[in-house]
């Protein structure tokens, strides 16, 4: 056990941590507590210009192969940067299916052309990428999926709905899930597309939200046409390819839910220094101080959790239920967080932007808002505790 | 950066958890449990055999010169198995305080016979205040001639009753800073003024005692380094055996997970096993989540405990926070999932839930814990 850096570690670790010193936005930590979870709209130009930067700098998908883009470094790299991105307070990137999901699956699944034609628009954010799963009868149960392709010469003709779609509004290309063979067992008869947004019958519907924004669409699809050439994986193999895509999901997302966790408990830590209970600061009050204290500790064991599973992956073993974990661990921590943040402002916490008396702007009061849709997002609580349940203790099916 | 075991630790797991498996099932565990010792000397010896008595002490004195780290893989498996007796009482309280503060000559008298097993030792710190830090150490010691005059209570004594040397700790002055004036002193088995009271306890594995000193003389060799130094040792007692605390009750909710995980499998409800019902499978899954994080978080406190890293002492009191409220969470719902057979004398779980319950207040519950974790990161 040891979690000393080596010296080509540590030089790695001054590099992000130097350029970032240079080149952190100087006006971003303002805007920081609105990004303690998911960007809003308006700063989607500020994280483009902000990610094309990153990746200039040789910060973005740094695991992923020299030849489509990346750097060729391993999970341990991928985690230094993520720790120094935490100290710094750096933003996000925005094009987080891209580099967390769709980049990956099809580094492991394209055709060497695939391979060289999108990662590397990936990582500099000039094509920006939505992800295709959920319908509006189909979101924990995806196999049961209804937007089906069929062939027709060359290509394949798209119809049907997505639902849930984050970013797709912003995006210039889909993961998309449709069904190829209706007759075949439902697992079965799915393929995986690359979807061109700008193509013709294409409409996206923002959904607006319990937080007033728009950030998930409804995706229409009316006749869109598909070349043959944009399938990843195989034909009716669109299951085991999309689920490659969740896997790199958890594990890539980890990195990030981490980083964003600890950024937000110090502007939680912040906000509970400048609140005042009984005269004095929250943080001397003895119950504030104990689910401060909590939070912190979870924050803690949710990093090391997540360094335990990056340990397997380097040893070259599977992620053990560590990485199964993750998920959970972050939504309850989170939305325990954002709690807080409520319950230190008391009756403050009931208001929001456009008002003198808001806390912050109002910003905590989004943040708490989008909080719950965390336990419904990439997978409900309900469906990892299923998947855990069953494939890692081994629980028989309901 | 490694976050894992090595192969030499991998090895002592698994050679561990087959060692208790035959040497110590839980129809042994309720025997040695009703017997007030706690343990036989057969297994004693078996485990100084092993090796694990001196299994951090230095080789010069018999030991095996590993560390924190290995000593976790030890003390999960036994955790695992529940295992009674003075162990932990013998290395990581009176033992690695004699190795922390002792000198050369306390070292080579005690710590080989330690390691062989010829002797047992405990720490007695903790009094009726039951207060955790410095300010808690009143147990007065006069200094009288070149020796000093020791008088009070200790209460909560590890397996006072079978040690051969306590070792106390006193005040032998006051200072501003309750650190302060804390001494460490060696008292051997039979010395005169010494009274030793088994308590009955509701964990039955581990063997608690009163400890009265009356008028208990003892010479300047007794004294563990320089008078009123002994606060620091002590903490960094306190902190590794608290890290090692938190391995047995990884192991222990590890064990209670294993249980109740194999029951659901077979037990049949409404026409089918109960693990197919979400309520049991996702109480299972939250169960699964409280084991892995506590296992994370303890190998996380050992690795700083060994390298003597700055953030040490925090890495313990948040693993001894997270750790004791999820292996009572766990242990609570492998009682919960079992149903009633889970209540019964007869069903291992209550030996889990009352370790847990147990070790949830020794060094320190997940409150107390949680305030120094606000006092480290200056909340």
């Amino acid at each position: 056990m040891d979690f000393a850096l080596t010296p080509e570690q540590t030089s790695f670790r001054d590099e992000v941590r130097s350029w970032l010193k240079k080149n952190l936005p100087k006006d971003w930590t303002d805007r920081m507590r609105i990004g303690s979870d998911v960007p809003r709209p308006e700063v989607y130009d500020f994280l483009r210009k902000w990610q094309r930067q990153m990746y200039e700098a040789g910060f973005v998908g740094v695991t992923w192969p020299k030849d489509y883009g990346g750097r060729g470094l391993t999970f341990m790299e991928e985690m230094i940067l993520h720790e120094e991105i935490a100290i710094t307070k750096a933003p996000p990137v925005l094009n987080i299916l891209a580099i967390g999901m769709a980049g990956p699956t099809i580094i492991a699944y394209g055709t060497e052309e695939q391979k060289r034609r999108y990662p590397p628009k990936m990582l500099s954010c000039e094509e920006i990428w939505c992800q295709g799963y959920s319908e509006p009868n189909s979101g924990s149960d995806l196999a049961s999926l209804q937007t089906r392709a069929e062939k027709v010469g060359d290509h394949y003709v798209v119809n049907g709905q997505k639902v849930w779609t984050s970013l797709a509004h912003q995006s210039d290309w889909m993961m998309l899930l449709a069904r190829t063979d209706p007759k075949a067992e439902k697992h079965k008869g799915i393929t995986y597309f690359l979807l061109d947004m700008h193509s013709p019958g294409v409409t996206v519907k923002p959904l607006k939200q319990i937080t007033g924004d728009a950030e998930f669409n409804e995706v229409y699809f009316d006749n869109v046409e598909v070349p043959e050439a944009n399938i990843l994986g195989g034909l009716n193999n669109g299951w085991a390819v999309g689920m490659t895509t969740l896997m790199y999901e958890r594990l890539a997302l980890g990195f990030g839910l981490q980083v964003r966790l600890r950024i937000a408990l110090d502007g939680l830590v912040d906000l509970a220094r400048r609140s005042k209970k009984g005269g004095a600061p929250a943080t001397k009050d003895a119950t504030m101080r104990q689910k401060l204290a909590q939070l912190w500790i979870d924050t803690e064991v949710f990093k090391y959790t997540g360094a335990r599973a990056v340990t397997k992956l380097l040893k070259g073993e599977l992620p053990g239920p560590e990485a199964s974990a993750g998920k959970m661990m972050w939504v309850e921590g989170h939305q325990r967080l954002q709690e807080l943040a409520m319950e230190l402002q008391g009756p403050y916490a009931q208001l929001g932007r456009g008002t003198k008396w808001a806390v912050d702007g109002g910003v905590w009061q989004h943040s708490f808002l989008r909080s719950r849709a965390n336990s419904i997002e990439g997978g409900t609580t309900e469906i990892q505790k299923n998947i855990m349940g069953e494939r890692v203790l081994g629980l028989p099916k309901g | 950066m490694n976050f894992g075991f090595n192969e030499e630790q991998e090895l002592l797991r698994s050679t561990a958890r087959k060692f208790f498996d035959n040497e110590c099932p839980s129809t042994t565990v309720r025997t040695l449990m009703e017997a007030p010792e706690g343990m036989t000397s057969e297994l004693w010896k078996k485990l100084a055999e092993q090796g694990w008595l001196g299994l951090i002490a230095p080789e010069e004195h018999g030991g095996m010169a590993l560390g924190i780290v290995d000593l976790v893989v030890l003390l999960e498996e036994m955790g695992r198995a529940v295992v009674p007796g003075p162990f932990f009482s013998t290395v990581l309280l009176g033992g690695l305080a004699i190795l922390e503060a002792g000198s050369d000559a306390q070292k080579k008298a005690w710590l080989p016979k330690i390691c062989s097993g010829e002797a047992r030792a405990t720490l007695a710190w903790m009094e009726p205040s039951a207060e955790l830090g410095a300010a808690g150490i009143t147990l007065q010691a006069a200094a009288k001639g070149s020796g000093f005059t020791l008088n009070g209570t200790k209460l909560f004594v590890h397996d006072a009753h079978t040690a051969d040397v306590i070792v106390v700790a006193a005040r032998t002055s006051s200072g501003q800073n309750p650190e302060d004036g804390i001494s460490l002193f060696l008292v051997p088995k039979g010395t005169p003024g010494l009274a030793v009271t088994l308590l009955p306890t509701m964990d039955q594995t581990r063997k608690l005692c009163e400890v009265t000193l009356t008028n208990v003389s003892v010479g300047g060799e007794a004294i563990m380094g320089a008078p009123g130094a002994g606060g620091k040792p002590l903490a960094r007692v306190i902190d590794r055996a608290t890290v090692g605390l938190c391995a047995e009750m990884c192991g222990g909710a590890q064990k209670v997970l294993d249980m109740t995980v194999e029951y659901a499998k077979i037990r049949q409800a409404f026409g089918r096993p109960i693990g197919s019902y979400q309520g049991v499978k996702h109480k299972a899954a939250d169960m699964l989540v409280d084991v892995e994080n506590s296992k994370s978080i303890t190998y996380y406190a050992a690795w700083a405990m060994d390298e003597g890293v700055p953030e040490g002492p925090l890495a313990v009191s948040m693993a001894k926070a997270y750790v004791s409220d999820a292996y009572r969470r766990v242990s609570g719902a492998g009682i919960q999932l079992h149903g009633g057979i889970g209540f019964t004398w007869e069903h291992d779980l209550h030996l889990y839930f009352k370790r847990a319950k147990g070790s949830e207040f020794t060094f320190g519950d997940a409150t107390w814990h949680r305030e120094r974790v606000a006092q480290l990161v200056n909340l």
